[in-house]
């Protein structure tokens, strides 16, 4: 089995429009919550989102290609495209993958359709409606526009998706079946009918997202994409690529419980099969990027797997209180926080924190950004339906 | 009327392509243009909504050229003006 080494990362969201942007907000705790602005003259019970408001497609996208585009592909494609640009590998178009995590489509695009149909009895769509939504549009435009004829698919796991596209990426590239991978996740939810669904799941925050925090309230939506290259630890060296890190493990489990109660029996077992597949031992891992919703279930339940998994957990944070929490998307941007905290020993906070939880004990290193030696980390990510992935990576 | 339902034409093509002005005339090929099949799509969509017409599958085959849109769209808003049954 080979090595994997991720040479390149894409970034698009709330806290920046590319990885350096995303980095600096990371590593001074700035939150990208505030009041939802792109769906003016809407209210919802929440007024919060995290939006990638100065988001323009026309910066990366000729006009023809953008209005092809969903909002979701339109970030992943961004993305793609700083991932592959930075890390300056040349695509060998049959021997690379792409695979992306995406858990509601292309929703801004069939949300307005449905709008003008039910809404005004506009019985006419636009013909790019269909492709435009189709949950793999993303994998296909990255695999069009980079001429990538490999394996390409996506993968809907709700907000473990980018995990296990990302996962499913490594092991192709570890096992040989291509020499690299174009992997990540995207979503773009804000759209009317789908926050009036969240709204009534009772677990979006009506002000902001505090995970592990004593007062917290709840999840707070957000959008974004990450992309990575990911390419064999030869090839990478022997071109003199920057390695971020070395991505080395992936475990998934499901919960066989419930469809909405986190299992920390379930969480447990998908970080134990990330450190078996790492060949890491518990006490090697120096940080977790947490699932970290915010809501009392996910941070009290993710808290004691920690703690099953671990003699002495590592140090803790949730990126989701800046980057919100971007539903497909969010393994994805998370695997990019861990990565560029491993590449920088610097740990992100988690923001908005303000008391500790006696039921969430762990240092989640609350508001301000710390250094931190660290050789190893992983990235949790568990998902609605009781499916959890877990990804582990090594510092180079 | 026939002169106003080119032109509209022209620009609809023109701005759903995306493409500079004056690039498309009458005498244009949809192959001259790049219009592929998807384009072709967008194109009938944005036409049917800028004349408030139905443009049946078998009419819009037969365009592959600016002159045929032309000639199909001026003959559908004949009949229509005949025959005021239309989809919204």
């Amino acid at each position: 089995m080979r090595r994997v080494a991720v040479t390149g990362i894409g970034v698009v969201s709330a806290i920046g429009l590319n990885t350096h942007e995303f980095w600096q907000s990371l590593a001074v705790g700035h939150s990208g919550i505030g009041p939802i602005q792109s769906l003016p003259g809407v209210t919802f019970k929440f007024p919060n989102g995290a939006e990638a408001l100065s988001f323009d497609p026309f910066h990366h996208l000729d006009p023809k290609s953008a209005g092809m585009l969903d909002r979701s592909t339109q970030f992943a494609s961004a993305a793609a495209q700083e991932a592959i640009a930075a890390s300056g590998v040349s695509i060998i178009s049959e021997r690379t993958a792409v695979v992306t995590g995406c858990s509601v489509g292309g929703k801004i695009t069939e949300d307005l359709a449905y709008q003008k149909l039910y809404g005004i009895n506009h019985q006419r769509f636009e013909p790019m409606t269909i492709p435009r939504v189709m949950g793999n549009a993303s994998a296909s435009w990255i695999s069009m526009r980079h001429g990538i004829t490999g394996p390409c698919y996506t993968v809907s796991t709700a907000c473990a998706s980018a995990a296990h596209a990302i996962g499913q990426a490594f092991w192709m590239v570890r096992n040989g079946v291509v020499d690299a991978a174009i992997t990540g996740g995207t979503e773009a939810p804000f759209a009317q009918g789908l926050l009036r669904a969240w709204e009534a799941m009772r677990v979006v925050s009506p002000d902001t997202c505090r995970p592990f925090s004593k007062d917290r309230q709840g999840l707070i939506l957000g959008e974004g994409a990450a992309m990575f290259v990911l390419e064999s630890w030869e090839a990478a060296q022997s071109r003199g690529a920057t390695i971020y890190a070395e991505i080395c493990g992936f475990g998934m489990s499901s919960d066989a419980a419930h469809l909405t109660m986190p299992s920390a029996k379930g969480a447990a077992a998908a970080m134990r099969s990330a450190l078996k597949d790492a060949g890491l031992m518990a006490g090697e891992i120096g940080y977790i990027n947490a699932h970290g919703t915010g809501t009392e279930a996910n941070d009290r339940t993710e808290s004691q797997a920690i703690h099953a998994v671990f003699d002495t957990p590592p140090v803790v944070s949730s990126t989701k209180s800046m980057h919100g929490h971007a539903l497909g998307a969010s393994p994805a941007l998370e695997a990019a926080a861990t990565v560029l905290s491993l590449f920088h020993q610097i740990l992100p906070p988690t923001a908005n924190f303000t008391s500790p939880d006696v039921k969430c004990n762990l240092d989640v290193v609350p508001n301000h950004a710390r250094s931190h030696k660290m050789t190893a980390a992983i990235s949790n990510s568990f998902a609605f339906g009781g499916l959890n992935a877990v990804l582990a990576f090594r510092s180079v | 009327m026939a002169s106003n339902i080119a032109a509209r034409v022209v620009d609809v093509i023109t701005k759903t392509q995306h493409l500079e002005l004056g690039k498309v005339t009458a005498e244009s090929t949809f192959i001259e243009l790049n219009i592929d099949s998807l384009d072709g799509l967008q194109i009938m969509f944005a036409l049917e909504e800028e004349f408030g017409l139905n443009i049946p599958d078998d009419v819009a085959k037969k365009f592959s050229t600016v002159q045929q849109a032309i000639d199909g769209i001026t003959a559908l808003t004949a009949a229509k003006e005949v025959s005021p049954a239309e989809i919204k």
